[in-house]
């Protein structure tokens, strides 16, 4: 039989001439007709037992050694993904096969996944640390449903993510059953309001392009999700011969990230320059490691203040010129406020209060001047509001940030005289002593509580930090809500050590995408922390697993208040606010009664786990154990029952 | 709007009133019980904003213990809140109540001095 048979499904399907070696194999079902064929496979019945016949008329092809699923893995490898995430489905079983035999399940290796939502939320914290997306299959429809939370996710968090979905588009050829159910005329449809791109390829050489151009799109400021949706038939027909003729690997050219218009720029030189109190507010805008250096020149060369807002890792929190623990006075002082790829500009400059009527309030000084940067404005959506509210900026500048700041920093160097630098040197003294302060009064702060039971929030942040302190170590998630602590008491440095949430405050991020970064973190030796939330824990525990499965070594550490607390929170003031009192504001709040055993989950998923601790004295040593685990490549799990906040 | 302002009355009704009242000290504040102001404490929810040990949370409650603010501005404050904290009035925290809380936030301890894990 010929490798590139030229027929479609429907025809590979029917019985087809029988030539060659073919001719010798059996036939179950005498005088079959091409019809009786399409019915599906030849079976025996009770009133015509089987024989054989010789020769035979007909025979089906029930083989292939080139389906289209190969082609496509040769187009996704050429893109150079070091990993799919995904939980099996049959809608994407072609592609599947492909990946593992074809492919020989390297770059992209399978991991197995045990929720959809898993699958891209590991993708979302991957490409955080990797800096390159993560591939993710999702089952047709019922998969998609699954993912559609973890992608809304990533799409507020500006992150890249590469999803495949299975469809079957040909009615005719379904598979009586499931897999009508699983199929879906427009399969993007549920998720196109918080994607960036989607298509689906009716043929090969259409996969290849949309495939290529899916990952270029996605990898330009502003990034977003993009979703390919693979059909079925597309993935296991043999290729056609003249489609084979045609089939070739499209070259990937990435785009520059936009820039800054050369005008704003200079203008906001100027007002940044001239500026008594200009301060400087980053959320993501370091994209990558150079992001963070270009964003220090900035500073060092205003002596500027910066409010790491902590998207990403924007800025290290022992330079004396980070100054987030006085972000409200600051903002309020200042003449010029500049906003680096904020999500929110708008609530950064004003006040509000949730009270019985919401009201609000500036809170910046009449005439300060606002600057925006952001690739934001080049791809805002009506549906979802994740655009907050309409901040009334001087300048705004639909650009990246990261890619805008070396012109910037040159135009303001540009502008500065001796006189402002001895200005400008006085003003940076001024701000080192501040942060210094600030840093000593958070140290003070956190001594309160601090042997209470359940341990306090900053005593966990304070075990946690003397035993990773030392050692190359990476924050890739904090899902519990932890009074910032561990900003202001350890010494970030390095892009990777800080990744930012979840991005639409999603709960379920936290564990999968502390996997997902801990996977990319992992040929690096990096050791992996993550501050896991109880509630976050509960959404998708099979993660965890995965992570045993792969042996993703991650130290997770819980912060574990037994309730959805911020639930709780809102349960007092509606109770408050209507004066009925709070004694019922746990219900539907509180994960207690009984309690959850998450060390006993976690080690009935395969993962080493400790806990639960409550004695404050018992954790650094956990903690000790449980690094010594992580060292050897493995998860561990330290169960700790924490304060509130 | 209309309650908005007749909140924004109580506020200053209760501002003008402390003004022109001779301030009592600070550790004046009715004689309270702070073993039943730690279970009010809790059972009322103070503790899921700052803390079980009234120690705050930069994200939800400043530290509240053990030096509290002076009983009257307390009281004031937690029954008409301008920031965002919820309202807590007489119906549901009576002031005996808030005497017995303000007795427990009086008696925390003050922390250790030179945690190790705290030195720079």
């Amino acid at each position: 039989m010929s490798k590139t048979l030229s027929v479609d499904r429907r025809g590979f399907l029917k019985s087809a001439a029988v030539t060659g070696a073919a001719a010798g194999a059996a036939v179950l079902v005498p005088g079959a007709t091409n019809a009786a064929a399409q019915q599906g496979p030849a079976t025996a019945t009770a009133s015509t037992p089987p024989r054989e016949i010789d020769p035979p008329s007909t025979v089906e092809v029930l083989t292939t050694d080139r389906p289209g699923g190969d082609f496509m893995v040769d187009v996704i490898k050429s893109l150079d993904f070091e990993y799919v995430a995904a939980n099996p489905g049959s809608s994407f079983r072609g592609i599947h096969e492909s990946i593992v035999n074809y492919g020989g399940n390297t770059a992209p290796e399978f991991i197995t996944c045990c929720h959809e939502e898993s699958s891209v939320a590991m993708a979302h914290g991957y490409f955080k640390a990797e800096g390159k997306p993560m591939a993710v299959l999702c089952h047709g429809t019922v998969g998609m449903q699954h993912a559609a939370m973890a992608i809304y996710n990533a799409y507020c968090d500006r992150v890249p993510v590469y999803i495949m979905a299975g469809n079957t588009l040909d009615a005719t050829l379904r598979r009586p059953g499931v897999e009508w159910a699983h199929s879906v005329q427009d399969a993007a449809v549920m998720v196109r309001d918080f994607i960036k791109w989607d298509d689906q390829p009716i043929s090969l050489p259409h996969f290849a392009e949309s495939a290529v151009r899916a990952y270029k799109i996605a990898m330009t400021p502003p990034m977003m999700p993009v979703l390919l949706v693979l059909d079925g038939g597309l993935q296991e027909d043999p290729i056609a011969s003249d489609v084979n003729a045609r089939l070739r690997v499209p070259k990937l050219t990435r785009t520059s990230a936009p820039q800054g218009d050369s005008g704003a720029v200079a203008e906001a030189a100027k007002l940044l320059v001239a500026a008594q109190n200009p301060v400087i507010v980053a959320d993501r805008a370091a994209r990558t490691p150079a992001g963070l250096a270009k964003l220090i020149e900035l500073a060092e060369t205003l002596q500027a203040p910066v409010i790491n807002q902590g998207g990403r890792m924007n800025f290290p929190t022992r330079h004396p010129l980070n100054q987030s623990a006085n972000a409200r006075p600051l903002v309020a002082n200042a003449d010029v406020i500049i906003g680096l790829e904020l999500t929110d500009f708008w609530g950064t400059v004003n006040a509000s209060r949730d009270s019985l009527v919401r009201t609000s309030r500036s809170i910046t000084k009449p005439g300060a001047k606002l600057i925006s940067i952001t690739a934001l404005d080049l791809n805002t959506k009506g549906n979802y509001q994740d655009f907050q509210r309409y901040p009334e900026v001087d300048i705004a500048m639909a650009a990246d940030a990261e890619a805008t700041l070396p012109a910037l920093t040159d135009a303001c160097k540009r502008l500065i005289n001796a006189d402002r630098r001895s200005a400008l040197a006085e003003r940076g003294k001024r701000l080192a002593e501040s942060h210094a302060t600030a840093l000593d009064r958070v140290r003070t702060e956190a001594a309160y509580g601090w042997d209470a039971t359940p341990i306090s929030t900053a005593r966990l942040t304070m075990e946690l930090w003397a035993q990773i302190k030392n050692e190359d170590w990476a924050l890739v998630a904090e899902s519990g809500i932890m009074s910032d602590w561990t900003s202001r008491l350890w010494g970030f440095e390095k892009h990777y050590q800080s990744l930012g949430g979840s991005g639409g405050a999603g709960v379920g991020y936290g564990a999968p995408a502390a996997v997902g970064a801990a996977l990319a973190n992992r040929k690096r030796g990096r050791l992996s922390v993550t501050i896991q939330g109880d509630g976050d824990f509960l959404y998708a525990p099979g993660v965890w697993w995965t992570a045993a499965h792969h042996r993703i070594p991650l130290l997770a550490v819980m912060h574990n208040n037994r309730a959805y607390h911020q639930e709780l929170m809102h349960l007092q003031r509606m109770a408050n606010r209507h004066q009925r009192g709070i004694g019922r504001a746990h219900i539907g709040t509180t994960i207690d009664n009984p309690n959850v055993d998450f060390a006993k989950i976690a080690q009935g998923l395969g993962v080493h786990a400790q806990g639960p601790i409550t004695n404050p004295n018992d954790l650094g040593p956990a903690i000790k154990r449980a690094i010594d685990v992580v060292k050897k490549g493995e998860p561990s799990l330290i169960d700790v029952v924490t304060q509130p906040r | 709007m209309k309650r908005v302002l007749f909140a924004a009355f109580v506020l200053f009704q209760a501002v003008a009133s402390s003004a022109q009242t001779p301030q009592r000290p600070a550790n004046a504040a009715p004689a309270g019980n702070a073993e039943e102001g730690k279970k009010l404490f809790i059972a009322d929810g103070c503790y899921q904003c700052h803390g079980y040990e009234a120690q705050g949370s930069s994200a939800t409650g400043p530290r509240l213990g053990p030096k509290p603010i002076a009983f009257a501005t307390f009281t004031r404050y937690v029954r008409a809140p301008s920031g965002q904290m919820p309202p807590y009035t007489a119906k549901v925290v009576s002031d005996g109540d808030l005497a017995n809380i303000y007795a427990f936030l009086q008696s925390r301890p003050e922390p250790a001095k030179d945690i190790p894990l705290l030195k720079p």
